[in-house]
């Protein structure tokens, strides 16, 4: 804690007592009586319970109002933009799966989306499907470790337990489809790696079935808790027209009653062929967000159970031996087939020049990958808009007015994940 | 010629450099000077409302005459369009005017952009590194001359042996 400037010379009859204390404090001039009041710079340091990551805040307080908080970020700066542009395409998709590293199949699809519009090769109908239903089940999966995590942090900790514990059920699906939980490298260019098997299908279909239960179970211990509606209702206010000019996306615009969903405005995937709805907020304050999130639980189990049902037979991967690795067993016994795979493996595939920028509903907002390429095994420039550094840039704005316990629950609001923030 | 493209030219003669639309994205070259006019004008229009800002980033040409290349992503929420501004920077006088009076979000983004690039904005309330620590010296990492390993500034930090019992 540091004392800094800012000072307001208050001069006040003050007693005897108050005398003695304000001698040793003010020091310079003894007979002189005034008593001071200065803001008090708080670091609320990278090392922290509740910043989700390493984040430092500088919070400039006047008692327990906060007047000014400055976030100062990259403490997990790993240069990924740099690392992109000397990999292959196919050795970046394992370094989006740490953007954000607690939803990494979301992460795997917006890259891979840019990767296949740039070389424009179409997807297998089943690839769709399937990339669509792991993507929903991260988005569960994200927004539960959310709600643990934000309810945590306010202070009821019985709903990390809960959420936690259904969120293991979906990493342990996780490790049936691709071999890993938290950073899965599943998708590749041109579909997935592997298809869905039976074990894993039945699970999906028994978790969802049980998953409402376990939505009205949280609801019970939130929805109309009078603590946390006390300590969410009104905190971190945003209005739908700053929210747009500071460039929010995902939940946190959506809550502002903004009605802009990537997945409703641009289709991909199987998004729309099938039936939801996008959850939109009032007031723009913290329980609406959380609103938000919960109803996005709801719909995203109902995207899942939806494709599940439609799953049509077929390749998971696009027939492309320039591109994809062919099938295993023709690599033992084709010479064409080995020398495609060891190109590939080897120097990667030639990128067609060109620019483009998609826009992939990530459960933390839009995230964007914007490729250059100038022909080419490597991407010349690899840009990635994170959702988290943006709506960090919004923090200042939000977190004006309000206590310093508010901002745990502002920052827990904002979903921010800070290796998608710094890269 | 893309409809917004000819409001652009029409609006802002001097402003407007090319316009090329590829995997139906619509990108719009326009003169650094005028970068202000041109996103007030795409803000403000009633025909265009471009109110969201998805990204600020540049590129880094060495060989190219005017080295840098700024790139504004901007999404229009009603009219459900995408667009791409591009402005080139020279090396020389690496700056262009900031957005920031046009859209708030745009403080961080250009922040950034001012770490990893060098180019300054002219008119930013806060232009410092955000990133990289607020005194790194060494240059700024995503200019092509810049080494993927570093320039050794870890090597540099104070070594504390542990003392041997």
């Amino acid at each position: 804690m540091e004392q800094q400037s800012g000072e307001r010379e208050v001069p006040i009859a003050s007693g005897e007592d108050a005398e003695d204390d304000l001698d040793d404090e003010v020091g310079h001039d003894p007979d002189k009586k005034v008593r001071r009041t200065e803001d008090l710079l708080l670091n609320m340091g990278p090392q922290h319970p509740a910043t989700h990551g390493v984040l430092r805040i500088i919070l400039d307080l006047e008692g327990e109002t906060i007047v000014k908080a400055t976030p100062d970020l990259g403490y997990l700066h790993r240069g990924v933009e740099k690392l992109c542009e000397n990999s292959t395409y196919t050795q970046i998709i394992p370094l989006t799966d740490r953007l954000d590293y607690v939803c990494a199949m979301t992460n795997n699809y917006a890259f891979v989306r840019a990767v296949e519009k740039l070389l424009k090769i179409a997807i297998p109908e089943r690839a769709e499907y399937i990339r669509t239903i792991v993507a929903e089940v991260q988005r569960l999966a994200g927004h539960l470790f959310w709600l643990g995590t934000q309810a945590l942090d306010i202070g009821a900790m019985t709903v990390f337990f809960y959420t936690f514990r259904e969120r293991e059920v979906l990493l342990d699906l996780f490790e049936l489809i691709c071999g890993a939980r938290l950073t899965l490298s599943y998708y590749r260019i041109g579909g997935v790696d592997r298809d869905l098997s039976r074990e894993v299908i039945e699970r999906l279909y028994k978790f969802i079935e049980s998953f409402p239960g376990k939505i009205h179970e949280y609801n019970t211990l939130l929805e109309k808790n009078r603590i946390w509606l006390l300590r969410t209702r009104n905190v971190a206010v945003i209005s739908a027209e700053d929210a747009i000019n500071f460039g929010l996306t995902g939940p946190v615009l959506r809550g502002s009653g903004v009605n802009y969903d990537v997945r409703k405005a641009e289709p991909y995937g199987a998004y729309d062929k099938v039936e939801w709805e996008v959850p939109l907020g009032k007031n723009g304050d913290t329980y609406d967000r959380y609103w938000i999130r919960v109803e996005e639980m709801r719909q995203s189990a109902k995207i899942i159970k939806q494709c599940l049902d439609r799953l049509p037979e077929g390749p998971v991967i696009a027939d492309l031996p320039e591109v994809v690795y062919p099938p295993r067993d023709k690599i033992y016994e084709d010479m064409e087939s080995l020398i495609h795979q060891f190109m590939i493996a080897a120097r990667g595939f030639d990128v067609p020049a060109g620019e483009v920028y998609v826009g992939t509903e990530a459960p933390k907002g839009e995230l964007g990958f914007y490729i250059h390429s100038q022909g080419g095994n490597k991407p010349y420039r690899l840009r990635i808009r994170p959702p988290s550094f943006i709506h960090l840039g919004a923090f200042d704005h939000m977190a004006r007015g309000y206590m310093i316990s508010d901002v745990v629950t502002i920052f827990g609001t904002y979903d921010v994940v800070m290796g998608e923030c710094d890269r | 010629m893309h409809p917004i493209a000819e409001r652009i030219g029409s609006h802002l003669p001097q402003a407007f450099v090319a316009e090329a639309e590829s995997f139906g994205e619509l990108t719009i070259s326009v003169r650094r000077e005028h970068i202000l006019e041109v996103c007030r004008l795409l803000h403000d229009d009633p025909e265009l409302s471009f109110d969201l800002i998805i990204d600020i980033c540049s590129v880094d040409f060495p060989n190219e005459p005017e080295r840098f290349e700024m790139i504004y992503h901007l999404c229009s929420i009603d009219r459900r369009q995408r667009i791409r501004i591009k402005a080139r920077v020279p090396e020389e006088d690496c700056s262009i005017d900031s957005i920031t009076p046009i859209w708030k979000g745009a403080n961080f983004l250009e922040r950034e952009v001012y770490d990893m690039m060098g180019i300054r904005f002219k008119g930013h309330p806060d232009l410092r590194r955000i990133l990289m620590t607020e005194d790194y010296d060494e240059g700024f990492p995503l200019r092509k001359d810049f080494p993927v390993e570093g320039k050794g500034w870890r090597d540099r930090f104070e070594f504390f042996p542990q003392d041997e019992p």
